[in-house]
């Protein structure tokens, strides 16, 4: 992947220099820096980005993904630097039945609710998260409602079949 | 907690805890807080949220991509222009459309006019909840008068679903430039007189000087974005670090504040206000000719006048609304300034006739988190202007 770019490439070398084997994937859709890592060393890949080496300082969005085709869930971070004006994105893969990864809480506190959010609605757990409980919906909710098996209206209707129009 | 109670058996203290909300005629919207309360003071306070949570994201997933603008009207409902603007923008991103200039400084205007609209009712109510109800009532007539713009431009006025992916649903009429055009020369005689009642107010001032003030890189850690993020003294502001919708033609300055309290946001608002008349005063000096959308016609929807009488226009109206139409794979985040920070839509799209998943980055979410933060240790009455002053929007909260 040619990354045009100085800023970026600074940025992916100093990440594959210090994590050699977790950046799995490079590419800039639509002009953002997106990176593939691997989920055992977000924490870190994350603390690393906010340090004053790198200064992305700011932690623009996180949120949850369902991979449908392979059946997985993922966490997507959105980090700024205000400095340089970079953004770049993380994305993350994890197993359905273990859907386990680090909070990031102690490094930027805005994570503290989207992680809370993420949970609520992908049942993704955060470790060393202070206080992960639902956020939207109601606390006696036993399911995720952003993943995708879960229809918006209920599956048992037969009068509203939209097999037709697309999806 | 905050510090000095963290070691004390607080059984002995003779604590109330008191529900401030779900509905409660100071909040200006659902928001519960559970306060522990000495007295008048807060001692420890827990925010509650997800009382008007509609599922948006969840929504977006089953509607074709023209059918999202109205969801994004209930997002920040004061300033519903911005958003439908936003989620369009993502859109175009996403499709590679460029726009026409005069699409581009219309839309200008119109948000412009949404952020003033937005930061009058913070600032008026923020002056009410002081105890200055004359300052309020004077100046929603302005507010009016934003909201006669947008009835003349979409026939809506709150939420509006304004403009079409690929630009407006028609050009603007007349009347709706010279509406535009008075409210220019009008609404700063009428914002000069708010701001002689309201800036240097006596007790507007002790009441809002210090009250809620947090440092800069709190706010930055914090997620804060815009006029709150600024009042603390950071000039971050999308509309310039990443311009959009041609907003690096127009000349405008960014207001920071100090200390970061319920004053420093209440100024930066009110400047921010002169500076979105100065950037309509340019747009409207600047406006190119033009046509008011772009040429394409497979993602914009034709008029409906022509879908009944051509040919081609019901051919791309079918498609457009079957979902028939070709849209790239792949991953989208764009943001815009929106009137509490910065408003960011991810978009994934897998092809299909619906986003494969859209996520909001709603600033009220991320910014209210620190509200319980921000009370601890303040006394009731302060919590209400605190809470006013970050203008958190109950749309926008819980999605």
């Amino acid at each position: 992947m040619e990354l045009n770019n100085a800023e970026y490439t600074k940025v992916v070398d100093a990440l594959k220099s210090r994590f050699p084997n977790s950046i799995n994937d490079i590419g800039v859709p639509y002009e953002t820096l997106t990176l593939s890592v691997d989920s055992a060393e977000i924490k870190n890949i994350i603390a690393f980005l906010a340090s004053e080496e790198l200064g992305f300082s700011f932690l623009t969005d996180v949120c949850g993904m369902h991979y449908e085709s392979t059946d997985e869930l993922g966490v997507v971070y959105h980090i700024h630097n205000l400095y340089t004006n970079t953004r770049i994105r993380l994305k993350t893969r994890l197993p359905k039945s273990k859907p386990e990864i680090d909070s990031v809480t102690s490094i930027f506190k805005s994570a503290n609710w989207q992680e809370r959010e993420t949970y609520d609605f992908f049942g993704i757990i955060f470790k060393g998260h202070p206080d992960l409980r639902r956020i939207l919906n109601m606390d006696e909710m036993d399911y995720f409602p952003l993943r995708k098996e879960y229809p918006l209206e209920d599956g048992t209707r037969t009068d509203k079949n939209d097999s037709m129009f697309g999806r | 907690m905050i510090e000095s109670l963290k070691n004390k058996d607080l059984s002995e203290m003779n604590l109330n805890t008191i529900n401030l909300g779900p509905t409660h005629p100071a909040t200006h919207g659902i928001f519960q807080n559970v306060l522990t309360m000495d007295g008048e003071k807060i001692l420890h306070a827990e925010s509650t949220v997800g009382y008007i949570h509609r599922a948006f994201e969840k929504l977006a997933e089953h509607r074709p991509f023209n059918q999202i603008t109205p969801i994004t009207d209930r997002l920040n409902y004061c300033s519903s222009p911005i958003n439908n603007f936003g989620w369009e923008m993502t859109m175009e991103k996403l499709l590679g459309v460029q726009l026409p200039k005069r699409v581009e400084y219309m839309r200008v205007i119109i948000m412009e006019l949404a952020r003033i609209a937005d930061h009058v009712i913070c600032n008026s109510i923020l002056a009410v909840d002081t105890g200055a109800l004359t300052g309020f009532t004077h100046i929603f007539q302005q507010r009016e008068k934003i909201y006669e713009i947008y009835e003349e431009i979409c026939g809506a006025r709150l939420t509006t679903n304004i403009g079409r992916i690929g630009g407006f649903e028609r050009d603007f009429n007349d009347k709706t430039w010279k509406k535009i055009k008075d409210f220019v020369q009008e609404f700063p005689k009428a914002f000069k007189e708010y701001e002689a009642l309201v800036n240097r107010n006596r007790i507007f001032m002790d009441r809002t000087i210090g009250t809620g003030a947090v440092s800069a890189e709190e706010a930055l850690n914090y997620g804060f974005t815009g006029p709150n993020l600024r009042a603390a003294g950071l000039d971050y502001d999308v509309r310039v670090m990443n311009p959009y919708s041609s907003y690096q033609d127009f000349d405008f300055t960014i207001p920071v504040g100090k200390q970061g309290d319920s004053y420093d946001r209440y100024m930066v608002r009110s400047a921010e206000m002169w500076n979105s008349i100065s950037i309509i005063k340019q747009a409207l000096e600047k406006m190119p000719d033009g046509p008011y959308h772009a040429d394409v016609p497979e993602f914009y929807l034709p008029p409906k006048q022509d879908v009944y009488t051509k040919m081609e226009a019901l051919i791309y109206h079918f498609k457009i609304v079957m979902g028939e139409t070709k849209v790239p794979i792949g991953e989208v985040y764009h943001s815009v300034e929106g009137a509490n920070g910065e408003l960011g839509f991810y978009l994934v799209s897998d092809g299909g006739r619906t986003p494969y998943r859209l996520h909001f980055r709603r600033p009220c979410f991320i910014t209210y988190q620190a509200y319980a933060k921000l009370i601890e240790g303040s006394v009731l009455s302060d919590a209400i202007i605190t809470m006013s002053s970050l203008n958190i929007i109950a749309g926008e909260l819980d999605a």
